[in-house]
């Protein structure tokens, strides 16, 4: 094996891949949360509305699921400006993710509220709660608290599978990474180090959510 | 010239998914052999393979298969060796899915009760056999609905090979519409394409569990 290995450039530029690292931070983050979002409000329509709305959000988290994120992003940044929607790489990046993890999220929350037995269900109305105070008190709460692992673990498999909207160009840490690939052709050290950072990444993700399932179901417990 | 989005384009988009279908095929066999492999060796008295497979699990479900693509494509490089895109595509793609399905098929087997291993000992049987004969035939049953689960995140995430340059669907899309321009019939195409391959899965899945009642599956889901 006649290569040497130059790590030289990669640590040289490093401050850019930080930069990346935290972009795809960011994404992550309003990902989460937007795609929470999508996930309570499905769940919500799957659990108390009415067939035709069922109907449609079982539709969209079939059609969601059974399609990749690559052409999902593809669709909505390169095939919705012919329809005459422009938007930002950046937006269309968040606006994919949201997609995408709202439909998961969908599923996981419409899993965790089958979960809940009915007979509670039954208590709340027959103790005159109102359905808004049922759905969230007895429904939402409990399903959260049961799903939170799975919850837990899509956000982290979808911090990972930001590493795609760089295809679209927009920033965040594989971006940075092919960037700097095509000043210094370092490609194999920049893709190892890159590799570690999201191992890295990942660990932290995994560290806060269990933060945060401390925070919320265990303490003073 | 521009060419139009008609009949042929759809035809082409079509042959494509052979190659889709083939890349998912390698990397579930692959992946699959692999994984067992990996899963005996992590239920095995002893120590260091443990660790081995838990570190391997971890590596490959903590870092983007983007990244692992990148990694096999250049490095094979490295070494001298000039491989085609499916050689890197497959190899990165069979690491990845057993890492997954090793993970998959140790909650099955752990949903055996432990009087089954303690059967087979008393039986005088070595781990092997023990493991062989006892455990995996039963585990078997309650790990076909998440497998046939993972095979639709295997074939959406074939579509990573297209960035390495591996020519499938999704790359297919591509050559088609720097053609045509017309990204939004195309890339619906696309979609409705993979929908197709998916969808029975997915149905095939959900039926398998609800006629072995094993409950909830393991969510694994890459978006």
């Amino acid at each position: 094996m006649a290569y040497q290995f130059q790590f030289g450039s990669v640590f040289a530029g490093f401050d850019q891949l930080l930069w990346g690292a935290w972009l795809t931070v960011v994404l992550s983050a309003v990902g989460i949360v937007l795609g929470l979002c999508v996930g309570i409000a499905g769940g919500w329509g799957r659990a108390m509305g009415p067939r035709w709305l069922r109907w449609t959000i079982a539709a969209y988290v079939e059609v969601i699921r059974n399609t990749p994120f690559l052409v999902q992003l593809f669709l909505i940044f390169f095939g919705l400006p012919g329809l005459g929607i422009k938007m930002s790489a950046g937006t269309a990046a968040l606006l994919t993710l949201t997609i995408n993890t709202g439909a998961y999220c969908t599923e996981i929350v419409r899993a965790g509220i089958e979960a809940v037995p009915r007979g509670q269900v039954e208590a709340g109305r027959a103790l005159g709660l109102s359905r808004f105070h049922v759905f969230r008190f007895l429904m939402l709460f409990p399903a959260l608290r049961t799903v939170y692992p799975a919850l837990a673990s899509q956000f982290t498999l979808m911090m990972l599978a930001t590493s795609v909207v760089s295809q679209i160009s927009a920033e965040e840490l594989t971006f940075a990474a092919n960037f700097m690939q095509s000043r210094t052709f370092r490609s194999f050290e920049i893709y190892a180090v890159v590799t570690l950072m999201y191992l890295a990444l990942a660990l932290a993700f995994r560290g806060f959510f269990r933060g945060v399932h401390w925070l919320l179901f265990e303490r003073g417990r | 010239m521009i060419r139009e989005f008609g009949a042929g384009e759809i035809l082409y988009l079509v042959t494509a998914m052979q190659w889709t279908v083939m890349l998912s095929a390698i990397a579930f066999a692959g992946g699959g052999l692999l994984g067992l492999v990996l899963t005996i060796l992590r239920m095995a008295p002893w120590r260091p393979g443990h660790w081995l497979v838990t570190g391997y699990v971890q590596l490959f479900q903590g870092t983007p298969l983007l990244m692992q693509l990148f990694i096999f494509y250049f490095g094979f490089g490295i070494f001298g060796w000039d491989v085609p895109a499916i050689v890197a595509a497959s190899t990165a793609l069979i690491l990845y899915a057993a890492a997954f399905l090793t993970d998959i098929w140790r909650g099955c087997i752990q949903a055996i009760p432990a009087g089954q291993w303690e059967a087979a000992r008393a039986l005088g049987l070595r781990f092997l056999p023990q493991a062989w004969l006892v455990i995996l035939p039963q585990a078997v049953r309650i790990a076909i609905p998440p497998t046939v689960g993972f095979l639709v995140q295997l074939v959406k995430n074939t579509s990573l090979a297209s960035i390495v340059g591996y020519v499938e669907l999704t790359r297919a899309g591509q050559v088609i519409n720097n053609a045509t321009f017309q990204p939004f019939s195309v890339f619906l195409v696309v979609a409705a394409l993979y929908f197709a391959l998916c969808f029975p899965l997915s149905l095939l899945s959900q039926r398998l569990e609800r006629r072995l009642r094993t409950g909830g599956a393991p969510m694994h889901a890459i978006p």
